[in-house]
This record gives C-alpha cells, sequence and structure tokens, in this order.
C-alpha cells in the first residue's frame, strides 16, 4: 500500500444551543363543544369534563398543514430578528400530511423564503416537536446546521372521522414553531426519548383512514408513564424538579396534563409551577400542541423570559421524548 | 392478606382522593358509574392506585368487568399477592 487513507475532516458546532424565537398559527374558525353536540350524541358539559375542551380551531378544506406551517415558521423567524438567510434546516415534524410524498418540510423552507434548506418531515406523532426540538439542538452542536427551524404542524381533522365522538371532540389543526440556533449558555437540555413498540396498537389508523385510539389504555400510560420521562429530562439537564417554572406537557387531554403536573408533585416539583392547559383553546394538535401552548403562554406572560420550561410530549407508536428548555 | 372489610375502606380511601366522593357513599352494592358517577377515565386512576395500594394487576379489560364496588373488592380480594 502507497499512501495512507486520507483523514476525513469533520465539524464542530457550539457547545450549547437555545430557542432564539417561537411562533404559532391555527385556522380562524372556531368550533365550540356546542357545534360539535349538532353533530353527535354529546355536550358541553360531557365534553369539559372528559378532556377539558372549550373549543378547537378547524382547517378549512383549502387551509393545509403546509399553509399553517409556513405561517407559524415566518413567525417564529420574525420574533427571532432573524432572516430566513440566516436558517439552514428546516424540520416538520407531524403525522398528517396528506400523502408520504412530498413531505412538508422542503416546501414550507421555500415558501418561508429559506433557499436550498435541508429539509425533512420527521413523525414521532405526538412527541414529535420534542423529538424534533432535540435534533435541531444536536445538530447545531455537531457544527452540521447553523440555525434550525422546527415546526409541529397537523391538520387533524383530515384523519379524524368527523361523526366519531371518541375522536371528533379532541383532535384539531394548528402549527407551532421554534428556531433552534447556537447560545452563549445551555438553552435546550439533553432529550429524554423513547418508544413503547410493543403498544403500537393502542393508537393507529382505522382502516387506513381514521384515527382510533384505546381511550383508557393510553390515559393509563400517559398518566403513570410520563411523569417518569419528564423527570429523566430533568436529570440529564442537570437540574432537580423544584427547578422546574412551567411544565407543558402534550395537551393530549387536560386530565392527562394535571395527572403528569400531580404525580411530578409528589416527587418535589413545586406547587407553583405553572402547566400549560392550552388544550382548552386549541384541542389536541399533536406534534403543535407544545410549540402552541409555548408561544401562547409566552404572549399572555404566563411564561416568562428565562423561565425554566419542562416539555414532555407522548403519542402514537407509542413513542416519547422530552428536555428541559429556558423559555427565550 | 387484607380481608374483604379492610379493602373496602381502603377502596374508598382511593375512591373518595380521585372522585371526591364521600367515603361513606362507598359501599358494596354501589355501582361505580351509575350510583357513584365516576366515569372511564376516572376508574383507571383509581385502579391505578388500587394496583399500588394492594398488590394486584387490573389490566384494562378486567377493569371493565368491575361494575360495583363490590366486583372490585372480590377481584383485589381473589388477586392480591
Amino acid at each position: 500500500m502507497t499512501g495512507r487513507r486520507p483523514a476525513l475532516q469533520l465539524r464542530q458546532g457550539p457547545a450549547a444551543t437555545r430557542i432564539l424565537g417561537v411562533g404559532s398559527a391555527q385556522p380562524d374558525r372556531i368550533v365550540t363543544n356546542d357545534d360539535l353536540s349538532q353533530l353527535m350524541d354529546t355536550n358541553d358539559q360531557w365534553i369539559r369534563e372528559r378532556v377539558g375542551i372549550i373549543e378547537r380551531r378547524f382547517a378549512d378544506k383549502d387551509e393545509l398543514l403546509v399553509d399553517m406551517a409556513v405561517a407559524a415558521g415566518a413567525k417564529a423567524l420574525a420574533d427571532a430578528g432573524a432572516n430566513p438567510s440566516e436558517v439552514d434546516t428546516v424540520i416538520v415534524p407531524n403525522c398528517t400530511m396528506p400523502s408520504p410524498i412530498p413531505n412538508a418540510a422542503g416546501q414550507v423552507a421555500d415558501r418561508i423564503g429559506i433557499k436550498a434548506a435541508g429539509a425533512f418531515d420527521l413523525n414521532a406523532a405526538c412527541a414529535g416537536f420534542c423529538y424534533g426540538l432535540g435534533v435541531a439542538s444536536d445538530l447545531v452542536r455537531a457544527g452540521s446546521a447553523g440555525k434550525v427551524l422546527v415546526i409541529g404542524a397537523e391538520k387533524l381533522t383530515d384523519v379524524v372521522d368527523p361523526l366519531d365522538r371518541s375522536t371528533a371532540i379532541i383532535f384539531a389543526d394548528g402549527a407551532g414553531a421554534a428556531l433552534v440556533g447556537p447560545a452563549e449558555e445551555p438553552g435546550i437540555g439533553p432529550v429524554a426519548w423513547g418508544s413503547a413498540g410493543d403498544l403500537v396498537d393502542m393508537i393507529h389508523m382505522r382502516d387506513h383512514q381514521y384515527i382510533h385510539q384505546e381511550g383508557q389504555s393510553v390515559f393509563r400510560w400517559a398518566t403513570t408513564q410520563m411523569a417518569p420521562v419528564a423527570m429523566r429530562a430533568v436529570e440529564l439537564a442537570g437540574l432537580e424538579l423544584s427547578d422546574v417554572d412551567v411544565l407543558i406537557p402534550h395537551q393530549a387531554n387536560l386530565r392527562i396534563v394535571e395527572a403528569i403536573a400531580k404525580r411530578l408533585r409528589a416527587k418535589g416539583a413545586r406547587d407553583d409551577m405553572i402547566v400549560a392547559d392550552d388544550i382548552r383553546y386549541s384541542g389536541n394538535t399533536s406534534s403543535a400542541s407544545i410549540p402552541l401552548a409555548l408561544d401562547h403562554m409566552r404572549a399572555a406572560g404566563t411564561v416568562r423570559s428565562g423561565d425554566v420550561v419542562l416539555l414532555v410530549g407522548f403519542g402514537a407508536g407509542l413513542s416519547y421524548a422530552g428536555q428541559v428548555i429556558v423559555c427565550p | 392478606m387484607a380481608d374483604k372489610e379492610e379493602i373496602l375502606t381502603g377502596l374508598a380511601e382511593i375512591v373518595e382522593e380521585v372522585a371526591g366522593v364521600s367515603q361513606d357513599d362507598v359501599s358494596t352494592e354501589k355501582s361505580f358509574v351509575d350510583d357513584l358517577d365516576i366515569d372511564s377515565l376516572s376508574m383507571v386512576e383509581i385502579a391505578v392506585q388500587a394496583e399500588d395500594k394492594f398488590g394486584v394487576k387490573i389490566p384494562d379489560d378486567e377493569l371493565a368487568n368491575l361494575k360495583t364496588v363490590g366486583d372490585a373488592v372480590d377481584y383485589v380480594a381473589a388477586n392480591a399477592k
């Protein structure tokens, strides 16, 4: 052998990342519980008691997942004061694109004005945003990307039987985005993620058309198994549960959200920890629910810059992921 | 293992904690749904707490068969370690 194999050059990014800006978008059309009770055997009190939802947003037929993703992504850039030219990668966690081809991310990047972006969708269902945030942070830290736009976007009304009261009252449409970039101090902690493929049947597409979930089983899984995931995320970030100012679980069902908060408080989280209840006016928007809640809570002043925020997403797969962030 | 009277007392504490039903109202002949107004999700919470308290497994398909407080007491008594 003559000569040695040349060593590949590697890139190295900054040690730390943070969320630089957030944004969200929802359809204009508000659907109340009374509206739904016109279509099926349900009522306002029943829905509020079972899932905690007061109203939700449904997209019109010509308002697509991609449209909502573009709107949310552009707002996150504006919030960060960043130009599209500063962004080189776009991730769109979602599970409701009307067809697997093409993906959402390429066209979303183009429409926001991000040229030749590295762009891909990521399907971890309702855990998608936390998965995407973890990937984005690590891409930046590895030097693979400069700034990454992560946009959880869903049009769940496309996959919900409009007359099935076990799902039609819960799921809704929307998008939420975060711009991830380099930071002096860590603002995104390590991701704690995993899956439970043995439980895949708990949430699936019935006849490849409509989403179906085993309500009691999902409730039991989420209320017992997600607090430990959240605690693992806190541990990986080198913090204590008592350091958490704000808890934003996936907005699956208000009773699941409250049950996770109760378990975390029993393990040392503070009584005055703020707990997201954005589901009340947004419904369950799968991968969009966590960034939607974060954006709404920032706008309302319930979450403030510098707050320690614990995210935990969970859903079909089954898949789950959580991490600690510092609110921008 | 605890006798049925002790199981009933423990179960009543759980039902009160989860669903806000007074312990005095939790008697063996009562139906969880029809008499105590406990919904399916609260039943899961009661089952999860009962599992911890009594060292018993109550899968969701078994849970569906526990219509009355007495059914639950009998199930725990028969299955507790």
